[in-house]
């Protein structure tokens, strides 16, 4: 899901509530590592030119307090988020559908910052679902914009917070642009390892289950490996997962009131903790993400024991 | 739990029905008038606890009946609502793969108590015109218990009223890789016979290997033991189903239990008919 950091001149929604501040930004400006495409020069423009701003929080996250009641020792490190309810989040407020999905990203951007400030490892969020194309075609092209307009933005905030994005998904689908964007970017941010947010785009459990098959089939074909020989850790290397340390969530938050998973994920989400929260995604704060957390703490996870 | 299958079974084709059979149908009847789920899954947690409150030991000696018997007769109970409702597709996560893990005692207990019922269950399920279906990697079974299951297979195999599937030494994970093994073993087979008129593995390709083809998917996923996971079952499956949690242990479900994860399946399935017709389409 894309991120916008910064203010643009006219606001991208009416909603009452006012535009979060720039997150993620710091009083001082690095020489970033080149990527492959130029990417940050609103970044740039934005940090000289901002008056007051908020400085994200880099102390290392040993020495950052926790909310009251949130054990470090059992912290998630893999958190998996369904973000649905943007669309009725404008309905509900005579807005365009669009300012849902604005609105939901400064949602992602708030979820983001306490994931690295309380020393969660992985975020995985369920930006576009393979079933999504079959939306109107006017609001599928604004989420591709929306997307390739965030990561273009975004880029020196990732390098500068040491953050490594992965995308999964059918990206054959998406326009050529964005494709490119989303590649050059895992690419450049590949080293990074503070915090990783994997972005689902065109993606379904289905289709990496498949694709999976897919790759092993080619393989058995090849004569690489026998059809019998495929096991979990052969088949977990094929899965789009494979890009994290953490593949499987330990948690994963549904909002808008909804108890389904939606084609997520399927095989990763075996063991995982399941949080159903009722408020729709742009109304998802660090209260209810506490919450959840709070929640996941007091599961007894026994993995069929 | 035990009295109430027993009795239902016999008042059956009588007219004269105990008040509370009479206050469940007209229930029934009410929810009839909206959408019955054509599947419904148990994921059949809390029997050890509530073991644990009846006090019952491995082999059943205080409290009367064996550990699991009261989590055999909710079992039956659901079986019979279910058919009563004119659900057609029931599933029932029985043991795991990972329950191989506990302690000796417990799966031999667990073992030998499957192997009790299955008397039980024949009569049980022939009296109601149930097809039954043993799901899971059946090689893991002792050869008793995997004969007796075939056995039952092949007697109810006639029956279409409804069906039960018994997921037992069954993880979803265990059947995706099972899928995907068949998939790649007949595709290779494809190509040695020169037989490769489709050069992908489709999704369709993948879901007919499952142990589970024998069922669509589930419209509602019931967990009892008021856990929230679906500790690796039906996960290829459950992508559209509604997932319903409950506080209460597994046996000690009850008739207002499913009625209440029915009303709530009947107020989203507009949109979950929706998502399978989209899925089917790509």
């Amino acid at each position: 899901m894309p991120f916008s950091l910064h203010f643009s001149p006219t606001p991208l929604i009416t909603a009452p509530s006012p535009l979060s501040k720039p997150f993620f930004l710091v009083p001082y400006y690095h020489t970033l590592h080149a990527p492959k495409s130029p990417l940050c020069s609103s970044m740039e423009h934005a940090l000289t030119h901002q008056g007051k701003q908020e400085a994200f929080d880099l102390r290392p996250e040993d020495s950052q307090t926790l909310p009251l009641g949130l054990r470090r020792d059992a912290m998630p490190s893999h958190v998996a988020v369904i973000m649905d309810g943007n669309r009725r989040w404008a309905r509900l407020r005579d807005l365009p559908v669009r300012s849902g999905y604005e609105a939901g990203v400064e949602s992602l951007r708030k979820i983001v910052e306490i994931c690295c400030k309380w020393g969660i490892k992985v975020l995985s969020v369920f930006a576009f679902s393979s079933d999504n194309w079959f939306r109107p075609k006017v609001e599928v092209e604004f989420l591709m914009s929306l997307f390739e307009r965030g990561m273009q933005e975004d880029t020196g905030i990732f390098f500068r917070e040491n953050i490594r994005i992965s995308v999964i998904g059918d990206l054959t689908k998406l326009p050529k642009a964005l494709q490119e964007l989303m590649v050059n970017l895992e690419e450049a941010t590949k080293n990074n390892t503070r915090f990783q947010l994997i972005v689902a785009v065109s993606y379904s459990g289905h289709y990496d289950v498949v694709q999976a098959c897919q790759r092993l089939a080619l393989k058995a074909k090849c004569g690489l490996i026998e059809p019998s020989d495929i096991n979990v850790s052969l088949m977990e290397q094929e899965l789009e997962t494979n890009c994290t340390e953490f593949p499987h969530p330990d948690l994963l938050i549904r909002t808008s009131g909804e108890f389904r998973i939606s084609n997520f994920m399927l095989w990763q989400l075996a063991y995982t903790e399941l949080f159903f929260a009722q408020s729709l995604w742009p109304d998802f704060g660090e209260a209810e993400f506490l919450k959840a957390l709070l929640a996941f703490q007091q599961r007894q996870r026994r993995y069929g024991v | 739990m035990e009295k109430e299958v027993m009795s239902s079974l016999k008042m059956e084709g009588n007219i004269l029905c105990s008040a509370s059979s009479f206050i469940r149908k007209c229930i029934f009847g009410v929810l009839r008038v909206g959408a019955i789920p054509n599947h419904i899954a148990f994921i059949m947690d809390g029997n050890r606890r509530y073991a644990k409150k009846q006090k019952l030991s491995h082999d059943g000696a205080a409290g009367g009946g064996g550990r699991y018997d009261a989590g055999f007769w909710a079992l039956m109970v659901m079986l019979l609502y279910c058919q009563e409702l004119g659900v057609k597709y029931i599933t029932a996560y029985a043991f795991s793969i990972d329950n191989f893990k506990r302690k000796p005692e417990e799966v031999e207990s667990l073992m030998t108590s499957m192997l009790e019922k299955f008397h039980l269950l024949d009569i049980l399920v022939k009296r109601l015109a149930v097809r039954v279906h043993f799901a899971g990697n059946l090689e893991l079974l002792s050869n008793e218990l995997r004969a007796s299951a075939m056995e039952l297979t092949e007697a109810t195999a006639a029956y279409s009223k409804s069906v039960l599937t018994i997921c037992i030494a069954y993880t979803s994970r265990d059947e995706i890789l099972h899928a995907v093994r068949e998939s790649c073993e007949q595709k290779r087979i494809g190509l040695e016979f020169g037989n490769d008129d489709d050069d992908e593995i489709k999704l369709m390709k993948v879901e007919k290997n499952m142990y589970m083809a024998v069922a669509p998917d589930p419209d509602i996923i019931i967990r009892t033991g008021g856990e929230n996971r679906l500790s690796n079952f039906l996960l290829w499956q459950s992508c559209w189903s509604h997932l319903h949690s409950m506080r209460v242990l597994w046996p000690e479900i009850g008739v207002w239990n499913l009625v209440f994860a029915i009303l709530n399946f009947q107020r989203n399935k507009t949109y979950y008919l929706e998502m399978k017709k989209k899925e089917k389409e790509l």
